[in-house]
């Protein structure tokens, strides 16, 4: 497959979308283990939902 | 079951967790298959191999106006409904859709520089998109700087609604005005002009693109519905720890009063 005299601008923005997309799924990942480790500490410091569920139950 | 049993916080968490699996698999099949087709579409006879750029390009902008749609529905569920759970799908998309924008103006702009001779020109297409930008920015500025979810929700809603004034202005502004970028060759009356060959492989990026958006909204969805939980317990076990040292209890009573009219994300 050749991409003839721009390639460079071809491969660039395929680069680009892909370390964008990455950095998105890597955000929205480390997000999601923050806000669990939160609730850990707050259900190892004894605090419960109002239903009686614990913190640390994602449901 | 109703809409309204599905739009439960607690409920959402348990389906979504279902689904997720599912659809970034889905995602993921997609995806690959959208990226071979771009692989092997042929070169276009004016632009060359740069019309593979099409391929990522397009989607990301179809995906930048949809998102903000999405907020503006959203936007509607915290104004009239004033469903905790509208506002998460909104707070939940903005960022995702920055992203989608911020890509469709760059690859947009490593496209003009091979084709227009120029990597940005002021026209109306791509400032109006550059304006749309502006707003995912702002809007999630907004979300930072205001504490109160409740509040900043209703804020952040109209400004969604304001802003959503612009959607027609980006689809319309290559008719409207004499601009540097080409019209509309998909999303017109009288169907695509595109030839198959190219357009195959858009649709297919396109879809991958929208199920990317789904997944990862989800996912976040669920993320700021953990940090409203957290935000919740820990005001819960602020106040618990201010009455175990003897703080005033009319202070204290009046804080449970302000809550009260709140949705809890921790209560259930």
């Amino acid at each position: 497959m050749s991409l003839g005299p721009y390639a460079s601008f071809i491969v660039t923005s395929y680069l680009l979308v892909t370390a964008v997309v990455l950095l998105l799924i890597a955000w929205i990942t480390i997000d999601y283990r923050r806000q669990k480790q939160r609730l850990h500490e707050l259900d190892a410091s004894g605090v419960t939902r109002r239903s009686g569920r614990r913190a640390a139950d994602i449901r | 079951m109703t809409l309204i049993d599905l739009a439960n916080p607690t409920r959402f968490m348990t389906l979504s967790a279902r689904v997720l699996p599912w659809l970034a698999a889905a995602t993921a099949i997609l995806l690959a298959i959208g990226l071979y087709q771009s692989a092997v579409a042929p070169d276009d006879y004016q632009q060359g191999a740069t019309v593979k750029i099409m391929f990522i390009h397009v989607p990301n902008a179809w995906l930048s106006m949809m998102v903000w749609g999405v907020m503006s529905l959203a936007a509607l569920g915290t104004l009239v409904w004033r469903h905790p759970l509208a506002d998460v799908a909104a707070k939940a998309a903005a960022p995702i859709g920055a992203a989608f924008t911020f890509l469709a103006l760059v690859t947009g702009s490593l496209w003009g520089r091979p084709m227009w001779g120029t990597y940005w020109e002021w026209d109306a297409r791509l400032t109006s998109v550059l304006i749309l930008f502006l707003m995912y920015l702002g809007l999630i500025a907004l979300w930072r700087a205001v504490e109160d979810p409740s509040r900043a929700a209703r804020a952040a809603a109209i400004l969604t609604l304001v802003g959503a004034i612009n959607l027609p202005i980006i689809k319309f502004s290559v008719d409207w005005w004499n601009t540097l970028h080409q019209p509309a060759s998909v999303l017109r009356m009288g169907g695509p002009t595109l030839d198959r060959a190219f357009l195959i492989p858009l649709l297919m990026m396109a879809l991958a693109f929208s199920f990317l958006f789904l997944t990862l909204h989800l996912a976040a969805m669920r993320n700021e519905i953990l940090r409203r939980r957290v935000r919740t317990l820990q005001m819960r076990q602020a106040r618990a720890s201010s009455s175990e040292v003897g703080s005033s209890s009319e202070v204290d009573s009046g804080s449970r009063e302000g809550s009260a009219s709140r949705p809890e994300f921790g209560s259930a």
